[in-house]
């Protein structure tokens, strides 16, 4: 859901976080691993061609009509990557993490689904099935025990509730800024006396007062904020931030989920300067702000950024684009070898697209994923290709993307 | 009080109001079935009466002009807005978006409190987060209060083709799913302006989450036949209900959708929408959907069965389904096998304490209560994509969701004036379906407020 981090007008003081006593001290576990994974879940299909526009092709100016985006435009200045692609310019920070080689942008990328539906596409994303609905819980959430990480504290949703791609059998638990006081330790011990035999909610309990626990210990907390947040719709600095936090913290989380959405961009687009310009700047910031927060355990960090398709070549009736197939990815951080593009690019002429009108899908997004999980947190072979991503055999997993 | 009572006002109410349980108990069903007659209960209008849709389309359409002609003019805007004049330019649209939003979500709230036909209410959320239209796009904030009572209220025990067409007409589902401006390539205005052309959002999501359900077997080819079919509707001030049929937008030539030919023309696309509200596909996708909701998040295959054999039989009549639902065994076990959403947790909270909206501080009251459904993720009106908002417990019942609504539960308990008596609360709001353990808990309580709280983080409150 996106409606509570909307309203974060301030986040609650350092103080009014309470000094956990029993029974709700938690110790640490001990984390196998100093690395760390974050996965941002792009909900709404991400206009991959006004990401990483491929402002060298012959055909783009044309068929992106006035969504195209000029290199020597005013007021729409591509960043240049390699003189064929290049980012929004919106994407100020991520430039500066590719000039770093510490970015790598994907294309002609997709999940196994075929068809257009938000639905079913975020389905495949996120359960890593070969068709919607094949399996009934996230691949992430399947990762975990392989990377030794399904302790309940180790995997976080930056939600109220972990979504589809944290959910499944191993524990995992959910954080957001605090907006409301804490209650007090004897009430929250009442509660949990009231949730005796009820699995569903004490352990959803237990996951809640756990982070709230590290969130409490930390010297720098991820609730204690000085500045006020500006209220807006699509303000994703806190989140990132709580997340680089907690991820830094050295008994904290390993892996962390987000949830970006608003990118369905069937009306007035504006990939240059309008709606979808300000809503990948946010991204930008919030990508900016989790590096921060990470501190020196950026260099040990690695984030997906993956949508569930692609959308039109060419623009609609309304200044924007439908749903489509082949979309852009992102892999960036400081453990990330970066500095290039990967596609398999076929031109945007119509015989090179899907239907006369999409790009087409030329590589599976699973192999981005399982390249980061084998190659950054140690998943092997077999788990990959039975528990994490079955029937996924065909797909090998990228090499390179990780420094060794 | 009889648990079957309980069940009545719970799983397929919105939570005891002082008294309920007992006045259900006599005959359940009975006390539920009679809910459907007498039309669907309708929110307190505010003084001058609704706007009604022609006249909000007509003040979207000033907005946008205004906002275009005030565009040069932005710096005596922001003079004037730092000494809290008036802005130039006359009314200022954007808060009349955000005021009627907020009547209208206040008052959908208070009904939901106060109804003594719970049911009836139950069944207007149902579909109409089934047809969800969401003030999360902006243009659509006008709209979406209008578009439940005067598209999804009148229809609760109609017919499904009733409410489809409702629907589809109504202004705040042309903006949402931008079919207003979607114009044929062929059409005479399309051959005017290339830029024009074709949406698709309606089409799909017509067939995808209205009717026939995602794995129905239809292609993009029928998402863009329906598509063709749906160009020329769109929005016209001059009538009452703010639709319009522009022919000149209009896609001309047959179109083949799902194996079948319609002619173009305002004829076609009715026959269409017809022939989705009828298709066995769509019995099936609302059958299961209807389970789900009053029965449990995995329904029994024969209830979600006998559902769509009641819409296959009665050609999706709305009543004949609601009464089939209740009368399914199924749907009487003693587990309470549904999480609450957010809106259905506050809203069982505030009918335990009798709340009437009469006392000096209801409007304060209200807006709290809008403030704390933002903070637990559900809006009203405002659902995050066309799917609306989710109906199963995985949604809601992560940790994050589960310690905000322990935390609200708290400060509500504390807020409550010391005249409540807390043991008769429990007794008389839960009935046979309060716990032992829940008791036991409640008597350790160090202040009546905490002992409320106790009462709403309990399982057999967080669950209907």
């Amino acid at each position: 859901m996106t409606t509570r981090r909307t309203i974060l007008k301030t986040m609650a003081s350092a103080a009014a976080l309470s000094v956990w006593d029993a029974p709700f001290r938690f110790s640490f576990a001990s984390v196998p691993t100093e690395r760390r994974l974050v996965v941002v879940v792009i909900r709404g299909a991400l206009d991959g061609l006004a990401a990483v526009p491929p402002h060298g092709d012959p055909d783009y100016a044309s068929v992106r009509a006035q969504l195209a985006l000029d290199k020597n435009g005013s007021a729409a200045n591509v960043h240049d990557l390699d003189g064929f692609f290049g980012l929004n310019p919106s994407f100020t920070n991520l430039k500066a993490m590719y000039d770093a080689k510490e970015a790598v942008l994907f294309h002609n990328i997709c999940s196994p689904y075929r068809d257009r539906s938000h639905f079913e596409g975020q389905n495949c994303l996120e359960t890593g099935g070969n068709s919607p609905h094949a399996l009934n819980d996230g691949w992430l959430n399947r990762a975990l025990a392989p990377m030794g990480l399904a302790n309940g504290t180790s995997a976080v949703a930056i939600e109220q509730t972990p979504p589809l791609l944290l959910s499944g059998s191993a524990r995992a638990t959910s954080w957001m800024p605090a907006v409301m006081p804490e209650p007090d330790n004897a009430f929250l011990t009442k509660v949990r006396a009231l949730y005796a035999g009820d699995p569903e909610l004490s352990s959803s309990l237990d996951g809640a007062l756990n982070m709230q626990a590290q969130a409490a210990s930390m010297n720098d907390d991820p609730n204690a904020k000085s500045g006020k947040f500006k209220a807006s719709y699509g303000n994703l600095t806190p989140l990132f931030e709580g997340a680089g936090k907690l991820l830094a913290h050295a008994g904290g989380p390993r892996v962390a989920v987000l949830d970006a959405s608003g990118w369905d961009t069937h009306v007035a687009e504006g990939a240059g300067d309008g709606q979808l310009a300000r809503r990948l700047q946010s991204l930008d910031q919030g990508l900016e702000t989790l590096k921060t927060a990470l501190g020196p355990a950026w260099k040990n960090t690695a984030i997906v950024m993956a949508t569930e398709f692609g959308r039109t070549v060419r623009p609609n009736g309304s200044g924007g684009t439908d749903h489509g197939t082949g979309a852009a990815a992102f892999l960036l951080g400081g453990a990330v070898a970066g500095g290039k593009v990967q596609a398999e690019w076929v031109g945007l002429k119509p015989s090179a697209l899907k239907d006369g009108r999409d790009q087409p899908a030329r590589t599976d997004l699973r192999a981005l994923f399982k390249g980061v999980l084998a190659d950054h947190m140690g998943v092997s072979q077999t788990a990959l290709n039975t528990t994490v991503f079955p029937e996924s055999g065909n797909v090998a997993p990228m090499k390179g993307l990780i420094r060794a | 009080m009889s648990l079957e009572g309980a069940i009545a006002v719970h799983r397929f109410g919105l939570g005891a109001r002082p008294g309920e349980i007992a006045r259900a108990s006599g005959n359940p069903k009975a006390w539920l079935i009679g809910q459907l007659s007498g039309g669907a209960p309708m929110p307190a209008a505010p003084q001058g009466g609704w706007a009604g849709a022609g006249k909000l389309v007509s003040e979207e359409e000033d907005y946008k002009a205004e906002k275009v002609r005030t565009k040069g003019d932005k710096i005596a805007r922001k003079d004037a807005k730092s000494k809290g004049e008036p802005l130039p330019g006359g009314k200022d649209a954007g808060n009349l978006r955000k005021q009627t939003f907020n009547d209208e979500m206040g008052a959908r709230l208070a009904l939901g409190i106060t109804t003594d036909r719970p049911f009836a209410e139950r069944l207007v959320r149902f579909w109409s987060n089934h047809f969800t239209v969401s003030g999360a796009k902006k243009k659509t904030l006008l709209f979406v209060g209008d578009y439940e009572r005067e598209a999804i209220r009148p229809h609760i025990t109609g017919t499904f083709e009733d409410m489809l067409f409702a629907v589809c007409m109504h202004p705040a589902m042309q903006i949402y799913l931008d079919n207003w401006h979607s114009t044929g390539p062929n059409s005479a205005a399309g051959q005017k302006n290339s830029k024009k052309g074709l949406n698709e959002n309606l089409g799909r999501e017509l067939m995808e989450l209205y009717t026939l359900g995602v794995d129905a077997g239809y292609t993009q080819a029928d998402v863009i036949a329906m598509a063709k079919l749906l160009t020329g509707w769109g929005l016209y001030d001059g009538h009452a209900n703010g639709f319009g049929f522009y022919e000149d937008r209009h896609e001309p030539g047959p179109v083949t959708l799902r194996g079948k030919t319609y002619q173009p023309g305002w004829d076609g696309a009715v026959a269409a929408i017809k022939d989705l509200a009828h298709d066995p596909a769509t019995a099936r996708h609302i059958a299961r959907k209807f389970a789900t909701h009053f029965i449990s998040d995995d329904p029994p295959a024969e209830s979600v069965k006998r559902l769509e054999a009641v819409f296959n039989d009665t050609g999706g009549n709305l009543r004949a389904l609601s009464e089939a639902v209740v009368k399914d065994q199924a749907a009487w076990g003693a587990d309470l096998k549904k999480f609450r959403t957010p809106v259905e947790y506050v809203t069982a909270a505030m009918r335990l304490t009798g709340w009437n909206g009469q006392g000096e501080h209801s409007d304060k009251q209200m807006k709290r209560l809008m403030g704390a459904v933002r903070l637990m993720g559900e809006v009203p009106f405002e659902a995050p994509s066309p799917k609306g908002w989710p109906d199963t417990a995985d949604a809601w019942n992560g940790s994050d969701g589960l310690l905000g609504r322990i935390q609200w539960a708290k400060e509500f308990g504390d807020a409550l004036p010391q005249t409540f008596n807390v043991g008769d609360m429990a007794n008389d709001g839960l009935g046979p379906l309060l716990r032992a353990n829940t008791k036991t808990v409640m008597a350790k309580a160090n202040s009546k407020g905490e002992a409320v709280a106790l009462l709403l983080a309990s399982p057999e409150f967080q669950r209907r």
